[in-house]
């Protein structure tokens, strides 16, 4: 192991903001993209069953 | 099921054999995903030593490279999707090319944000307008104007043939970005693995950062064959077979 502590690690030798901001946002965009892929189908899914109740 | 012969392509190129053949696939490339990116992140924030020059900055290096090169590759497939739709006119292309383009955004628009956040402390500044940030703002303007452009067109089949020539005609903005660290006298530094020569870097960092470009394509792979499936619903809803699946459907 490289680090000595958990708090050597957050402070990455002082670029933390940028190493964190960098690591942070893609994991979010990522996140955010799965939830919404998941949420459209969903939803289509839902649409779709109702429209062919009506059409029964 | 004989992948050499052209039946097998033409068979999957149909909207309701890649809808199951997406749907048995998508879930093997999410684990691989995972699995990839969990240990590629260990190699590269627990395991890789700091860099001689730029300490532990460098790190952004895991995400920053791995983003910026599925921003290309993404579009370099959109394109291939867009050839492939206008040749053979198969409707599968045009929904493809529409799977991919917000993933292709997202990655430029990360490799933009993590390449400002490693430019301030290396550099000084947030944005230069070097030819290669430049050429990769492009690319990320690209993705918006496909995304854009084939939003507005209400009918889906001509709003896939106007963007595919978007994708086709921007594409050339792809080696362009590749080689403009070449071509021009650029503050960015040159490619870290190219294929004539050996990489520039430590072992274990190359190995983080390969690991973590391979989550990265399985990730868009898994997610694009994922939201695929959600357009080709929306488009044969008309269909026995998608009315059979609805009315199994909560």
């Amino acid at each position: 192991m490289i680090w000595e502590s958990w708090s050597q690690f957050w402070e990455m030798g002082g670029y933390g903001l940028y190493v964190w901001g960098s690591v942070g946002v893609t994991a979010a965009c990522m996140a955010i993209e799965v939830w919404q892929a998941r949420l459209a189908h969903q939803k289509l899914l839902t649409q779709l069953h109702v429209e062919h109740k009506v059409h029964l | 099921m004989n992948i050499f012969r052209a039946n097998f392509w033409f068979h999957y190129a149909g909207p309701q054999a890649f809808y199951g053949l997406a749907g048995r696939l998508w879930p093997w490339f999410a684990v691989l995903s995972a699995v990839l990116g969990v240990w590629g992140l260990w190699l590269g924030f627990m395991v890789a030593p700091a860099d001689a020059q730029q300490g532990e900055g460098y790190r952004i290096i895991f995400v920053h490279v791995p983003a910026s090169w599925m921003s290309m590759v993404i579009y370099l497939a959109m394109a291939f999707w867009s050839v492939m739709g206008l040749t053979f006119n198969t409707r599968l292309s045009g929904m493809m090319t529409r799977a991919l383009a917000p993933t292709g955004a997202m990655f430029a628009f990360l490799s933009l944000w993590t390449g400002a956040l490693w430019g301030k402390p290396m550099w000084g500044a947030w944005w230069v307008w070097d030819a290669r940030l430049t050429s990769e703002l492009i690319l990320f303007f690209l993705y918006l104007g496909y995304i854009a452009l084939t939003s507005a067109i209400d009918d889906e089949r001509r709003g896939d043939r106007a963007g595919a020539m978007i994708a086709i005609v921007g594409a050339i903005n792809v080696p362009i970005i590749y080689f403009s660290v070449k071509w021009w006298n650029t503050l960015h530094q040159g490619a870290s693995v190219s294929l004539t020569k050996s990489p520039s870097m430590a072992q274990v960092m190359l190995w983080g950062m390969l690991l973590m470009a391979l989550c990265f394509w399985f990730y868009t792979i898994a997610l694009v064959l994922y939201r695929v499936r959600t357009t080709i619903l929306q488009r044969e809803s008309h269909t026995a077979w998608v009315q059979a699946i609805a009315q199994g459907a909560a």
